[in-house]
This record gives structure tokens, C-alpha cells and sequence, in this order.
């Protein structure tokens, strides 16, 4: 069984800032534990020997060379799905807490 | 805010041994960002250098830039860091705007570059070894603007204004181990590192490495140590110290504030804190908590980042000189004494003296300027020196002196005129017909006129009373606003008391 508490469910909700009734808390905690039991079988399958590794295709050093190209968006088209803007930058509600 | 108390730095460091650590960032000046194509440069308008990437819109991949992973490495061999055979990126989960896709790319338990260290030389000649504890790859954050609430920072403000210009650009973060030994020295060492730093990306050429634009960040962690205890007091890590006086300044201030508040028997709490620079002081910022509970986790839209051994090589064998050796060689190239070269040290302006030499200046002219009239002016502006002119400028502006154009007092008057954006040193001159007059007609013209309101003078020379120019000099000089070279004008007045 995985240690999944009610009490890391609201830590996890309070970090993702979602609102949780105590009911969906209990349900969520039941849930986790399950999926991450499941995951957890992953290590039987590994042994000692099994390098870590954070990708499961083989590949590495895939590169973009350093140059501009024809992504770039204009401010229009950068705020065209913003819910608030100002013209040239996007309006979000002010912020409580600290500056990351 | 209240005002801290502040205990005297003589007296905490009786007291107390400082113990410090850092964590620079370094924003590298490649030409796109690091994950995406968009233009990484200062000061575009908001929004126009962003990429559906920049966004975290649905379905953008993040790929690496290829030249910002070099210039990682390049730092990583400069700092004398192991460069690991496989580096990977982590998601770095948080939420707040500066990035749009709640998460920072950012590098976790496989970085780039590990376990290395820098020297630092002090100004009074200390040699200083700090150990680098690692040195990851990431992106920076856009800029927010806060809008509403009386003083424009986030406290009390109503609504937020979003630029993700900033957003991706590639970052280098530097951080040390934890540093002791430093004792009353360590506000200068922090000054120094960061003075260090700057000098190792500017000779890799990685970086403008401009503070006050934030290329080059600095986060400072003080705690104090009593005196013979080997417990290590609770840290506190100040944030937002954007130019290398404010580095050595914050470091000082904390030192100050935390041994106050130990002897008057307080507790230090862990926190960031920020710097103010109007004030000179630090204020409490966010504790150090859940805020900082960020699930990293491998990133799923990344590879690993495997450099071949000759890449290494490569990058190895075009690393510049190292910042102490780079250092001597230039004392002894420049034949300055310690106390110049000292003068140059304290003022962190070595990199900008070697740029003014190489532009065209003489040694001593580009560490006059430097030292002088420059940090003269930046300190009344409470600026970086730096910031006010480039070497190029500096060394156009002695260069005129060195031709006979302007003397030292229209230099002054030019410098300001450049400070102030009027252009060129040259530029200036033209602009404000400031040249020094060379043509012996118009001098000879302005001392004839000094001359037959002070007829006297020619006389007392020839009686050898050669003390007497010194008024028509004085005459002429005021005659032509300072435009007249004094040394041109004194052989002039001399010849002309032996003719007749």
C-alpha cells in the first residue's frame, strides 16, 4: 500500500490551488493510493543493475540550432486567447504571496 | 517597515562568524531562447519575442538550443566543474504568472556541471578558493508588472501586467557551497565572486552580463555562527541585489541585522529577503515553507543532454585565462603599482579598464577615468559606474585629450554630455564646438586682448616674474570657455614677452 494520507491530498490540493470538500478528499486519497500502487510495480520489474533513466526512447542530444525562425508570434496573436490583456501584455488578478 | 536595528559590523564580528553562499544566475546572450526560437534580446516591446513555446500553448514542444548548452559547458570547464557524461532537465512545479505553463524547465538531481571552484582575489590581496556546488541549466521567467497599491510592488496591488519576453531565456544558475572563513572580509567577497563571475562570462563571451538589466543576478544566503560554536545559525537568502556595490552592501546590512537580533537574545527566521537600494536595507519576503515544495520530476518533452568528449575537449582547449591570472598579467602588462592596481580592484571595474585599454586608451587614462570621474558620478547617481558609459567611450574621450582636442576640464564637461545621451565623445564635441582652439592665430588674437588690459605683464615677465602670466593665462582661458590648451597659451605669452 502506498502512503498516501488525507493529510498529503490537502498539502497536494492547497500546492495545485484547488478547493477540496472532505468528501472529495477522501475519495481522491482512496484513488491516488490505488494509481500509485499501480505505478509502483514498475520497480519488481527493475533490478539493482537497471540504470535510471528519465526518458523511455533511447535518444539524447536532440538540438535546435540557434537561429530565429517563423514561430515568432505577434502581440495580437500572442493575446488572441488571453481572457484579460491591456494591448501589448497579459492582465492576470493581483497576486497574493511573494514574487517566486 | 520598521528600521532594522543594526548592531556595528566591528562588534558582530566579534561576536559572530559570517558564514555565506550564493546562487548567480546567468542569463546567456545566444540568440533565441532556450527551448524555442524566439529572439532573446533586452528591451523589444512586451510580447513580441514569444513563441507558441514561450505561451505553454497546447501541443508547443520545448527543443534545446544548441549554443546555449556550449556556453553552459564553456562556464561549467571555466569554473573548474566536472561536466556530466548525461544531464537531464526537470519540471520545476509552481504557480505563479511569470511562466505561463505553471512550471519552470529547469535542471534537478542531474546537472550539467558539478563540483568545482572559483578564485577570488580580494582587493587587499587575499586569495579566496569558493567551491561550486553544481551549475544547472533553465529558463528565466517574464516580467510582471505590478499594477495598482501605493508602491507598485505586489503588496496591495489590484491587477498584473504580463510581458513573456523574458520568458525562455537561457539561464545559467551558479551555486556554492557553503563559504567560511571569510570573516570581516566577506561583504568584499561577495563583491569580488560576483565580480569574478561577471569577468569569467564576459572573457567566454556568454553573457552582456549587465546587472542592471538582470543578465546577471545574484541571490546572497548570510548566516552567523557564534563564536565558538559549531552550529551553523539559521540562514537567510536576499534576493533582488541587482549591481555589485548592492552585493557587497546587502551582505554587510544582514550581518549587521541578524547580530542584533541574536544578541538581543531573537531568533533568525529563514526567509528570502529583499534589497532595497534607496533604503540600504532588506526586507522579509516569503518564508521558506510549502512555497518551496516543487515536485520536480524528470521532464517528459526532453532528452538528456550526453556531450562527447570531444565536444568537451573542444570547448576546453578556447577557455579564456583564469580571472587571478588574467589579473596579474595585466597589472605587470600596465606597470601600475598596487595601490593602482588596488584602485582598480576596489572600484570592480577591471573589465572595463582592459576594454578601455583595448579600445585605444593608455593604461593610466582608462584607470584615471574609470576610477576617477566616472565612479564619481556613478556614486552620485548611487549606479554602477558601468552603467553610466562603454569602454569605447572612455577611451574616444582620452584619446582627445592624448591629440590635443580637449583638456582634462572639457573631457569632464564631454563625459557628462555622453552620460547624458547626447552621443559620442566625438559626436559631443562637434555638436557643442567644444574642441580646444590649436590655431595659434586665435590664441595669439585672445592674448593681444588680455594683454592690453593688463599691460603690465609683459614687463614683469622680462623682469622674471614668470608668475605674472598666470593672470593673462586665466584671462584667456575665460576669453575662449575653456576651449584654450593653458601649456599652448603660456609658451605663446612667454614668447612673446622675449620677442619684443
Amino acid at each position: 500500500m502506498s502512503d498516501i494520507s488525507e493529510e498529503s491530498v490537502r498539502h497536494l490540493a492547497g500546492l495545485a490551488r484547488i478547493a477540496l470538500t472532505d468528501a472529495e478528499v477522501t475519495a481522491l486519497t482512496a484513488e491516488l493510493s490505488q494509481i500509485v500502487d499501480v505505478v509502483a510495480q514498475v520497480t519488481s520489474a527493475v533490478d539493482a543493475d537497471t540504470p535510471a533513466t528519465s526518458h523511455p526512447i533511447p535518444l539524447s542530444n536532440v538540438y535546435r540550432e540557434d537561429v530565429v525562425t517563423d514561430d515568432v508570434l505577434t502581440p495580437e496573436q500572442a493575446l488572441a486567447s488571453a481572457p484579460e490583456h491591456d494591448g501589448s501584455r497579459f492582465k492576470v488578478s493581483a497576486i497574493l504571496g511573494e514574487e517566486q | 517597515m520598521s528600521k532594522a536595528k543594526l548592531m556595528d559590523y566591528d562588534k558582530a564580528l566579534e561576536l559572530f562568524e559570517p558564514v555565506l553562499g550564493f546562487e548567480v544566475h546567468v542569463e546567456l546572450s545566444t540568440e533565441t531562447k532556450m527551448f524555442s526560437s524566439a529572439p532573446n534580446n533586452f528591451g523589444a516591446e512586451p510580447n513580441t519575442n514569444v513563441t507558441p513555446v514561450c505561451l505553454g500553448l497546447p501541443g508547443s514542444l520545448p527543443v534545446v538550443n544548441e549554443q546555449a548548452v556550449r556556453y553552459s559547458i564553456s562556464l561549467g570547464l571555466a569554473l573548474d566543474c566536472d561536466i556530466a557524461p548525461s544531464s537531464s532537465f526537470a519540471r520545476k512545479n509552481y504557480f505563479y504568472p511569470d511562466l505561463a505553463k505553471n512550471y519552470q524547465i529547469s535542471q534537478f538531481d542531474e546537472p550539467i556541471a558539478i563540483n568545482g571552484n572559483v578564485e577570488v582575489e580580494l582587493p587587499n590581496g587575499r586569495i579566496f578558493q569558493i567551491d561550486i556546488e553544481r551549475a544547472h541549466m533553465e529558463e528565466d521567467a517574464g516580467k510582471l508588472t505590478h499594477v495598482g497599491g501605493s508602491t507598485g510592488r505586489i503588496q496591495g496591488a489590484e491587477y498584473s501586467l504580463v510581458d513573456y519576453n523574458r520568458a525562455g531565456v537561457p539561464l545559467v544558475e551558479i551555486v556554492t557551497r557553503m563559504i567560511e572563513g571569510a570573516e570581516h572580509d566577506a561583504p568584499e567577497l561577495a563583491k569580488a565572486y560576483v565580480a569574478t563571475i561577471r569577468d569569467i562570462v564576459l572573457a567566454l563571451g556568454i553573457s552582456d552580463a549587465k546587472m542592471e538589466r538582470g543578465n546577471l543576478r545574484c541571490d546572497a544566503n548570510v548566516s552567523l555562527r557564534p563564536r565558538g560554536s559549531d552550529k551553523l545559525g539559521t540562514r537567510t537568502e536576499t534576493k533582488n541585489v541587482n549591481s555589485l556595490r548592492s552585493v557587497e552592501r546587502a551582505v554587510r546590512y544582514e550581518i549587521q541585522r541578524q547580530a542584533q537580533i541574536l544578541a538581543d537574545g531573537g531568533t533568525i527566521i529563514q526567509e528570502t529577503r529583499h534589497w532595497h537600494e534607496d533604503t540600504g536595507a532588506t526586507s522579509a519576503g516569503r518564508p521558506k515553507s510549502d512555497a518551496d515544495d516543487y515536485r520536480y520530476f524528470p521532464e517528459p518533452d526532453l532528452l538528456p543532454v550526453v556531450p562527447s568528449s570531444e565536444l568537451i575537449a573542444e570547448l576546453k582547449a578556447a577557455l579564456p585565462e583564469k580571472p587571478v591570472e588574467r589579473r596579474r598579467r595585466l597589472k605587470a602588462e600596465w606597470g601600475f603599482t598596487d595601490l593602482e592596481f588596488q584602485d582598480i580592484d576596489n572600484s570592480g571595474l577591471l573589465t572595463e579598464v582592459a576594454a578601455t585599454v583595448a579600445a585605444g586608451a593608455s593604461p593610466q587614462a582608462a584607470r584615471k577615468w574609470w576610477t576617477g570621474e566616472v565612479a564619481r558620478l556613478a556614486n552620485a547617481a548611487d549606479v554602477d559606474a558601468n552603467t553610466l558609459v562603454t569602454p569605447e567611450q572612455v577611451a574616444e574621450l582620452a584619446v582627445l585629450i592624448e591629440e590635443g582636442i580637449l583638456t582634462d576640464r572639457l573631457a569632464r564637461q564631454v563625459l557628462e554630455s555622453v552620460i547624458a545621451g547626447e552621443g559620442s565623445p566625438r559626436e559631443v564635441v562637434e555638436k557643442q564646438g567644444l574642441a580646444v582652439v590649436s590655431d595659434d592665430g586665435a590664441l595669439i588674437e585672445a592674448i593681444d586682448k588680455a594683454l592690453s588690459a593688463q599691460p603690465d605683464v609683459l614687463e614683469k615677465i622680462r623682469e622674471g616674474k614668470v608668475q605674472a602670466a598666470g593672470a593673462v593665462i586665466g584671462a584667456v582661458m575665460q576669453g575662449m570657455q575653456g576651449k584654450a590648451d593653458a601649456a599652448r597659451v603660456r609658451e605663446l605669452i612667454l614668447e612673446r614677452a622675449t620677442a619684443q
